[in-house]
């Protein structure tokens, strides 16, 4: 199961980062545990810039702005 | 043929790009005639204050859409090129004065929500950015950004678009260089200071161009899809004291002669928080009524520049002392500015 994080401290953005994850999960049927972290010190912690960031087993691999459909369905087929 | 139109931009970039050029000049052009055409049918007198504000209406709002949704798709593709990382890399290591013109230009073109500017603003200190010059990118990037700058355009010209650009960049750099001379490292907030420093490195901004398209379609639908019911709404509003409300209606207390409207200004737009689109429909209306320049344009920027929930935001970073010191030290510029306007125009 993949350990999907989205960073960011709540606008409109983030959360639409989350229900594009979510779909997709969905939509695939792939397994995931989806957190969101809106802490500052977490987030700053991962190093990212800007926000809504991703981040994928530890690993950050989006950040600043919505995730395109087909960037989040690589993700997920990886 | 729908995937062809989608596989274009990919296929020959440089002439997806001409041929979009050219067909949006061609349906700028025929703006003015069109709409003339459209109020003409209507069963209005052209002439009439409905028939003036009509005018007004048909003409401006595609208007200003067209200028937006080029400028922002253009921006988006430039935008491309500057992300934060790149930008804190160029301004890493950098001593003060030069680097706080360049934070400010970078400003312009470095894409920014508000909602990132605590991240932004660590990820700056922690790669040795010195304090003054990270504010002086934080202050340029929302107040000087191509929404702000097109509606101006759009609306009052390229003179006030211009003029504004020139202010904005202005307090930018000043409001920095001035912090940044005030030393006031030690009012960030201790587990800031106590965060471990970082080698800032660029990361890799390098895409074909047709990605480059898709960033700015993105972009446009993003902004435009979030600020078109405000432009529409400011429009509006403008159309209808285009076609009724007497001139001068402000000028008496918002005029040249009020020197007390440009702190009052200011003042009244610190707690008001809204975006660059939101902001155009008042200043329309207040410019249109007899307002001098200089005190509607000090009344954006606070608005825009200095607003209590991005401070909020800040203060998770920053100790109030240091909040304090930016809020005067920015309004101070920008009630420099809107003297400046007053007096010179």
């Amino acid at each position: 199961m993949k350990d999907i994080k989205v960073l960011g401290t709540g606008c409109a953005k983030c959360k639409s980062t989350v229900a594009i994850i979510e779909q997709v999960a969905s939509a695939k049927g792939v397994p995931v545990k989806l957190e969101k972290i809106e802490d500052m010190q977490q987030i700053v912690s991962y190093g990212v810039m800007s926000t809504p960031s991703v981040v994928i087993d530890g690993k950050v691999v989006h950040s600043g702005g919505i995730p395109s459909r087909d960037k989040v369905e690589q993700w997920l087929s990886a | 043929m729908n995937e062809m139109v989608v596989r274009w931009p990919e296929r020959n970039p440089r002439l997806f790009l001409t041929v979009a050029a050219l067909v949006w000049l061609a349906l700028y052009k025929a703006l003015a005639p069109v709409s003339e055409a459209v109020v003409a049918a209507l069963p209005v007198d052209r002439n009439s204050h409905l028939g003036g504000a009509l005018q007004f209406f048909f003409y401006d709002t595609p208007k200003v859409l067209m200028l937006l949704t080029g400028i922002v798709f253009l921006m988006g593709m430039i935008n491309s090129h500057f992300t934060p990382e790149r930008t804190r890399a160029i301004l890493a290591g950098r001593s003060e004065g030069m680097a706080n013109v360049m934070a400010a230009s970078l400003g312009v073109f470095t894409p920014f929500c508000s909602c990132s500017a605590v991240p932004l603003f660590i990820g700056f200190v922690q790669a040795g950015v010195p304090l003054g010059v990270t504010l002086s990118f934080l202050i340029s990037a929302p107040m000087v950004n191509e929404v702000a700058l097109t509606l101006l355009l759009g609306l009052f010209g390229w003179k006030v678009a211009l003029l504004y650009l020139g202010l904005g960049l202005f307090i930018a750099i000043v409001a920095g260089w001035v912090i940044g001379r005030l030393k006031m490292e030690a009012y960030l907030e201790d587990w800031v200071r106590d965060m471990p420093k970082i080698q800032a490195t660029a990361g890799d901004t390098s895409m074909p161009l047709y990605e480059r398209i898709r960033t700015g379609f993105s972009s446009v639908r993003e902004i435009v899809g979030r600020v078109w019911p405000y432009i529409l709404a400011g429009i509006a509003i403008g159309a209808g004291i285009h076609g009724y409300v007497p001139e001068d209606f402000m000028a008496s207390f918002m005029g040249k002669e009020a020197w007390w409207s440009v702190p009052l200004a200011v003042l009244i737009g610190i707690p008001m928080y809204t975006n660059a689109a939101g902001i155009i429909p008042i200043v329309q209306a207040l410019l249109a009524k007899g307002a001098a320049l200089g005190t509607v344009l000090a009344f954006m920027m606070s608005v825009i520049a200095l607003s209590l929930p991005e401070m909020v935001i800040l203060r998770k970073v920053l100790k109030v002392r240091l909040i304090a010191t930016f809020i005067g030290v920015v309004a101070v510029g920008i009630l420099i500015v809107g003297y400046i306007f007053n007096f010179a125009l």
